[in-house]
């Protein structure tokens, strides 16, 4: 069993967020599982839907695309010889191994491969990282107070579906704490305002 | 009595009071991180690896093993608490501990998998004192060829035996060693793959790597399922298991303890597969195997005590070869490449303090762990009350402050969230990150190794067959990446074969 389908199984709506109403939930499942026979087709229920043969094909192409570029320049570092193996020898190996394997994936794997499909709630990642972006971009301009703030506040009321008290307080407190540990007890050189 | 000097002087350094502090600071934190849904240690361990940075190497290296165990402790407590495992290696502890939960004995079930994670551990660290000095002996006399053969080997097993896609594994191995080339050639000092980036010249660092793909992308992952509500634990009445029940769980933490060992050096999954392995002992040898499933103490006893005995004796390949059995090894190797420390066959010899010092910290550690479990099931539970809503930003920022702390880079913080992003879409893709993370650390041992074979060679590749240790390796290299395939076409035949019984 994957991980994947492990970190997916029962949540019970018993830690509603505070203004979940926009956070549909699934219905809540497992209870009636008892042996582990019943736990396993729970788990393997529950499962996500997998990612299917398109997925397959453009994951593998992305490596396979990797494992050409790579070649590319490897050659052009040069590859020596046998005896005397230069910088880009190594490199030219691997990268193509990897294109093979990727090529023997796309055919072994067009009926399906692993993984899992993309949902709605994907887009909440793609927020994520936006956030992340934001955070990195800013942190030398501004320090990191505003950022981590704007991440912590982001991540707990639109991503975490927190209610905007709850989110303002605790990403206040939680940037306030970031702050006495890295900035005063630490006295780290994290770019900061005050 | 002379192999005996550097274990007790071994305990001398666990001894000293700053050592046992950072033991200490590994075993909590580690035990309060990786009792987070979604984090294990090999995400634990990542997201803490800037804590040991201006340490000691042994302080650093002890206080990770703590971190290792602790958070190995961390996943069980999910299991039992929430029916949530925080690794595969838990999963079997599911069955019977959520079960022990319903019926009121969570505190029975998380004592006695501290007790038999405490024996199982133990025993491993045992079996780590005596046997992984000889193992390294035998290795001294390995030379690049054989060091080519063991890293290809470590790179293989590992994406192999791996439970997800094993091609896909591969191809996670393979970029894994590419992106290792990044930076300067050790050999001619030429810049490779840096696109004139000076940032790149040193080569990605392993921990943007790892906080990335184990850290952030875990996160980031667990962000998408954050829709499903999670359900809040109750606090256990009943604390520790009764005489009876120890009298019960005894022999499986004994057969546990032993298989784990065992089946820990593997490289591979060996926590996971020692524990479903010590489950279906359990069951087998049961008077009443019906009981199993339904809280049948043993189910926990065996497992837990299994996977601890292998998280402890993986140790044993990483510490005298210098290869990493798994994921969160490949941590541990990388951790100790930045505090300046190979680890191989010579770390016995050339660095006895440090060597016994971290393999005696682990008996102070998990005696550290089995004190502190129990009194803090209530912490823990507190820990799992708190909405993940608010958990996840905090232990972003954790990650990458802890990422800029690094090198003081920006550009170190840009990298985790790319790699970060890679981590989270190799899930949705079915790739693991744990062989791309192994592959990383082994590739500069790998390729070293190749270009020195290849010189002493001439270039005759025939002068491998004068290498008996070389061709053992290179053959059972072979039989790993080719026996899945025989196996799928002798399964095909059959099919085949007997579908047309049938038809006749």
């Amino acid at each position: 069993m994957s991980m994947t389908s492990i970190s997916q199984t029962d949540r019970t709506d018993v830690d509603k967020p505070d203004d979940g109403e926009n956070r549909p939930e699934l219905p809540a499942t497992g209870e009636e599982a008892e042996t582990p026979e019943e736990l396993l087709a729970l788990w393997e229920e529950e499962a996500p839907e997998p990612a299917g043969g398109i997925a397959n094909l453009v994951a593998c192409a992305l490596t396979l695309a990797f494992g050409i570029a790579g070649m590319i320049l490897s050659w052009n570092l040069s590859l020596g010889s046998l005896t005397d193996p230069a910088p880009g020898f190594f490199p030219f190996v691997i990268a193509l191994i990897t294109a093979v394997l990727s090529v023997a994936q796309i055919v072994l794997g067009r009926r399906g491969g692993d993984g899992e499909k993309f949902n709605r709630y994907s887009v909440t990642v793609v927020w994520g990282i936006i956030s992340l972006l934001v955070f990195v971009i800013a942190l030398p301009q501004i320090g990191f107070e505003i950022p981590a703030l704007l991440l912590s506040f982001v991540w707990m009321k639109w991503l975490g579906g927190e209610s905007w008290r709850s989110a303002a307080l605790y990403s206040a407190l939680t940037v306030a704490a970031f702050y006495l540990i890295f900035v005063v007890a630490l006295r780290t050189q994290l770019p900061h305002l005050f | 009595m002379d192999f005996f000097a550097p274990v007790l002087e071994g305990f001398g350094t666990v001894l000293e009071p700053g050592n046992l502090l950072y033991c200490f600071i590994g075993v909590l934190v580690g035990m309060l991180i990786g009792v987070l849904p979604g984090l294990g240690p090999a995400a634990t361990m990542a997201i803490l690896l800037p804590m040991t940075f201006g340490i000691e190497p042994v302080t650093a290296i002890i206080m990770l093993a703590g971190i290792f165990y602790g958070a190995q402790y961390g996943g069980t407590i999910t299991s039992v608490l929430l029916r949530l495992p925080g690794e595969a290696s838990s999963v079997v502890t599911v069955f019977d501990g959520y079960q022990m939960a319903k019926q009121g004995r969570a505190g029975a079930a998380l004592g006695v998998a501290a007790v038999g994670s405490f024996i199982g551990g133990t025993a491993a660290i045992l079996g780590l004192t005596f046997l992984a000095p000889l193992i390294a002996g035998f290795a001294l006399d390995f030379g690049p060829p054989e060091y080519a053969a063991l890293s290809l080997l470590g790179v293989t097993l590992v994406a192999t035996i791996s439970s997800g896609n094993k091609v896909k594994a591969l191809i996670a191995a393979a970029i894994g060693v590419f992106l290792a080339m990044v930076g300067r050639d050790v050999f001619t000092g030429t810049e490779r793959f840096t696109f004139d980036n000076l940032s790149l010249s040193d080569g990605i660092d392993f921990v943007t790597v790892a906080m990335g793909l184990f850290g952030l992308g875990e996160i980031l992952y667990n962000l998408e399922e954050r829709h499903k509500a999670m359900a809040t634990p109750e606090k256990p009445k009943r604390v520790w298991p009764t005489t009876g029940e120890f009298k019960q769980s005894a022999p499986a933490i004994g057969r546990g303890s032993i298989l784990g060992f065992l089946l820990g050096i593997l490289p591979g999954g060996g926590a996971t597969i020692s524990s479903l392995a010590a489950y279906g002992v359990e069951k087998k040898v049961a008077k009443d195997p019906s009981r199993f499933g339904k809280g049948a103490i043993e189910g926990v006893a065996g497992p837990e005590s299994a996977n601890n005995a292998a998280a402890t004796s993986s140790f044993i390949p990483l510490l005298s070869l210098g290869i990493p059995a798994n994921a969160t090894m490949a941590l541990m190797f990388g951790a100790l490449l930045i505090q300046g420390i190979t680890p191989g066959p010579l770390l016995v010899s050339d660095e006895p303090e440090l060597f016994w010092g971290v393999v005696n910290s682990m008996y102070i550690g998990n005696i550290l762990l089995l004190i502190m479990a129990i009194p803090l099931i209530g912490v823990f539970v507190k820990i799992l009350s708190v909405r993940p809503a608010i958990l996840a930003p905090i232990t972003v920022l954790i990650t990458l402050i802890g990422a800029y702390t690094i090198k003081n880079s920006v550009f170190d913080v840009g990298l985790v969230v790319l790699f970060g992003v890679i981590g989270y879409l190799m899930k949705k893709t079915g790739f693991e990150p744990g062989p791309l993370v192994l592959a990383f650390v082994l590739a500069e041992l790998l390729e070293s190794s190749v270009r020195r074979s290849l010189i002493l060679f001439e270039g005759n590749l025939g002068e491998v067959f004068t290498r008996p240790i070389t061709v053992t390796l290179l053959f059972v290299f072979l039989i790993v990446i080719f026996l899945p395939i025989f196996q799928k076409m002798l399964g095909r035949a059959t099919a085949k074969s007997k579908s047309k019984e049938l038809v006749s």
